[in-house]
């Protein structure tokens, strides 16, 4: 039983990781040293730590995003601005403090996820009460947020000059790893705890893929549906929260910038639907490293930054085509013509 | 003889994974008139009506278009052979303007010319009668007039044959009146048209023949003329099927004990007239009445399925409030949905999540139920329905509707219900498996569950209720108990109304 459920698992992620195995060989053969890591000050840097670290924000926005669309058929395209906002409300509530300690920061926190989830059940009302397309719906925040991050902000880039959150965005004394890697790992660990206690994956898929269904089985979709915007705003405040002591500063325009179309991809690359109903938040994280790990190929190939972006379209075309449900066909008909295909063959490679 | 019919079905045959829709049936129909197509949900109307407008592919069978023989591969082969087809909902674009409705899609050029189209269109309307402007926002019509719309644009594509499929069910008296006069028109224009309802008095004011099916099979051909009304419900609703005549019901439970379920004065939105009803611990009872008759949604009204807009509910003698199925769930109340692909199964999860979903939701969003646990409660019921099935791990999609229909079943029965209500459960679902569901019906009563049963085939219902109560026209129009019920009984309820 449990060898199905992996296989099971293994086939829905098999697009997710074979991309980002052939990234790793494209890596290898530019330089065979890019695993290798180096100790600087007593933590690790190096491709690997530096993905991780560069893309703990879109992890987390991934992971909000997918249960977002699982429920309600659509997606969120204000993460990055609700996340520029939430992240002013931190910084204010620090620099307002006048003291800042370890006990300042964990209230800016937990202020900042309180406006967060506003911000979310804002959101998840339009979606679920009054029945808003969520991208139309999103599209409200997308539109002011950043004016509203500004407005609080009341100066340009407000500056966290301090100890403590430079450790926060950098690295801890002790620690052997990043700060902001850590707090992804343990973000995920309690998603994952979230999941396993509670019957968010039933409810939001039964949801996503019935609704008229889930109600008649005692399921209120549209509690389901903003608890989801809610969760998704959690995850805004929490990629909000690293970016501004990544980097030290709060700048309402460039901060996650166009953040919102990578976190869409990242749960479209994962094997999501973005139809909603089943979902893989594993697959959106994978999804979420690859985006990541594409921009910093390229960089490795020495593509000039102006470029980037155009030479990032073309990949995502060509991973999305062999995603695409034409393609899946035929490769299942040849595969059952021939017998044994070529997705079993790469299954096997990847296992 | 020959030149007079349109159109001629000999020996068509359709089946689907699981059933067999159409087997060996035959439809002719001629110039001019207007032909009923009538029958129960599942008898194989529309299977019919699809393998003539070519969106089924006929397994066996010859179909003849004005003598010519024609296999139809796309609806659009079909349009070319001068069938023109306008089904039950409107399936034109509510934004675009009536004449670009009528004209849509048919140019075989890039630009148009709209003052053209706009004059066209302005001159079949006229010609029909139709009271719209060419240049009127199709949303601004009422839905009569988009149904008239409708016919127009297959009109206008040069048919011959015109299949209404349920083309009043969303009209008043006054707009069917409407439509019937554009369908005398078309008729007196030599245009044949198939015409499918399940109200019994249109059928008779517009049709000149009627065709029957039941179950798939052509039960015969009438000149509408010499079939009475009650003839016509009793070929509709048929004859028992004789290999269940070991099925024995339970008899009238006395009445002294309280109900298990009691409402009082019970209306929906659904436009359910106020009504009274209660059942007993192990009573079978059933609402029967023709399609359309409210049997569905009196009961949907129970489960608050649709919302409740008055009433008042006992549970075992005490006073509940019943606003949201959930609140139902919890009184122990379980409710199988008549349309099974879009209230009942969730298509893409497995059979194990479908079979534990209504418990785990009464256990509470923080409670989930273990996977080890999940999956011994689907195989228990894997095993104990028959469900056939390669896993519990299977997405329910993939099985047949049969099967589909006894993962939903075991989704009740795994919250151990008091009371069941089952609407539908046998419907375009095979023989064996019909059976079997009666079976666990009457066995369910034994053991001391309540249920309601709902089923278009009146034969079914006899043979498993012990108390009948009739609606006719979104009201209960009569209840029948004792062990001599008989179709004819029910048949007299549902035409006549005085006994």
């Amino acid at each position: 039983m449990k060898f199905v459920r992996l296989k099971e698992q293994l086939s829905h992620l098999l697009l997710p990781l074979s991309v980002l195995a052939v990234l790793i060989v494209i890596n290898l053969i530019k330089g065979a040293d890019y695993f290798s890591v180096k100790i600087i000050n007593g933590a690790l840097y190096g491709n690997i730590p530096n993905l991780l670290f560069g893309s703990s924000e879109l992890v987390i926005l991934a992971i909000g995003m997918t249960l977002v669309t699982a429920s309600s058929r659509g997606q969120d395209i204000s993460v990055g601005v609700v996340a520029a906002i939430t992240s002013a409300v931190f910084v204010q509530v620090l620099l307002r403090s006048g003291d800042i300690t370890w006990m300042t920061i964990f209230i800016g926190f937990l202020a900042s996820c309180g406006v967060g989830i506003l911000l979310g059940a804002f959101n998840g009302s339009l979606v679920s009460i009054f029945k808003v397309q969520p991208m139309i719906a999103t599209l409200i925040l997308f539109t002011a947020g950043r004016s509203i991050s500004f407005m609080i902000d009341g100066k340009l880039s407000p500056v966290l000059a301090n100890d403590l959150t430079s450790q926060l965005g950098g690295v801890m004394p002790g620690l052997p790893i990043q700060t902001p890697i850590i707090l992804t790992a343990i973000f995920i660990a309690l998603v994952a705890l979230f999941l396993k206690t509670t019957n968010l994956r039933l409810y939001a898929e039964t949801v996503g893929i019935n609704e008229k269904a889930a109600r008649l089985n005692g399921i209120n979709p549209m509690k389901v549906q903003f608890l989801t915007f809610m969760l998704l705003g959690i995850c805004c405040a929490v990629a909000g929260f690293i970016a501004v002591t990544k980097a030290g500063r709060h700048d309402s325009v460039n901060i996650l910038k166009f953040i919102e179309m990578d976190a869409i991809l990242a749960v479209a690359i994962g094997g999501n639907s973005l139809g909603g109903g089943k979902f893989s938040i594993t697959g959106s994280i994978i999804g979420a490293y690859t985006i990541e790990m594409l921009s910093r190929t390229l960089l490795r190939l020495e593509v000039g930054t102006e470029t980037i972006k155009a030479f990032k379209a073309v990949f995502i075309i060509i991973l999305m085509v062999v995603a695409s449900p034409v393609v899946r066909e035929y490769l299942s008909r040849v595969k059952i013509r021939r017998g044994v295909g070529f997705l079993n063959g790469f299954g096997k490679k990847e296992a | 003889m020959q030149s007079d019919k349109v159109l001629e079905m000999q020996g068509i045959c359709k089946t689907f994974p699981g059933v067999k829709a159409l087997s060996n049936v035959n439809f002719t129909l001629r110039k001019g008139e207007v032909h009923a197509l009538m029958g129960e949900n599942g008898a194989g109307k529309s299977t019919l009506v699809k393998v003539m407008t070519g969106v089924y592919e006929k397994d066996a069978g010859q179909i003849e278009v004005e003598g010519k023989v024609v296999h139809f591969k796309s609806p659009q082969e079909a349009q070319n052979n001068g069938i023109g087809t306008v089904y039950q909902e409107i399936t034109l674009c509510p934004n675009l303007t009536v004449a670009e409705n009528m004209f849509i899609g048919r140019g075989r050029h890039a630009f148009v010319s709209w003052t053209s189209m706009n004059a066209k269109a302005a001159k079949l309307l006229e010609s029909l009668s139709i009271p719209a402007r060419p240049t009127q926002q199709l949303s601004s019509c009422s839905l009569a007039v988009q149904q008239m719309i409708a016919i127009a644009r297959a009109i206008d594509m040069d048919c011959k044959i015109l299949v209404l499929d349920e083309p009043t069910s969303s009209l008043d008296e006054d707009e069917v009146r409407k439509l019937f006069a554009l369908m005398r028109e078309l008729k007196s224009r030599g245009v044949g048209i198939v015409f499918i309802t399940h109200f019994l008095d249109q059928v008779y004011e517009i049709s000149d023949r009627i065709t029957v099916l039941r179950n798939g099979e052509l039960i015969g051909e009438y000149e509408a003329a010499s079939l009475p009304q009650f003839e016509l419900v009793s070929k509709m609703m048929g004859k028992a099927l004789e290999d269940v005549e070991g099925l024995k019901k339970r008899e009238t439970v006395a009445r002294e004990d309280v109900p298990v379920f009691e409402a009082a004065g019970l209306s929906s939105s659904a436009s359910v007239k106020p009504f009274d009803f209660a059942i007993r611990k192990g009573e079978v009872n059933g609402f029967t009445g023709l399609l359309g008759s409210g049997r569905s949604e009196s009961v949907r009204a129970i489960y608050a399925a649709d919302s409740v807009t008055g009433g008042e509910i006992k549970i075992n003698g005490k006073k509940v409030k019943i606003d949201e199925p959930i609140d139902a769930m919890k009184q122990g109340i379980g409710y199988l949905p008549e349309d099974r692909k879009g209230d009942g199964i969730i298509a893409d999860l497995s059979v194990r999540e479908n079979i534990i979903l209504a418990m785990q939701v009464m256990k509470g969003f923080f409670k989930p139920i273990s996977r080890k646990q999940a999956e011994a409660f689907a195989d228990e019921y894997v095993k104990c329905l028959s469900i056939k099935t390669a896993s519990t791990n299977t997405p329910i999609r993939s099985l047949s509707g049969g099967n589909q229909q006894k993962v939903i079943l075991g989704r009740w029965l795994l919250t151990h219900p008091q009371y069941l209500i089952l609407d539908e459960p046998t419907r375009g679902i095979d023989v064996g498996t019909k059976v079997e569901i009666q079976k666990l019906v009457l066995k369910l009563a034994e053991e001391g569950v309540s249920v309601t049963f709902i089923s278009s085939e009146i034969e079914e219902m006899l043979r498993t209720c012990s108390r009948l109560i009739v609606m006719k026209d979104g009201q209960i129009a009569g209840e029948l108990t004792g062990e001599s019920l008989t179709q004819k009984d029910v048949m007299h309820v549902i035409a006549g109304g005085n006994e």
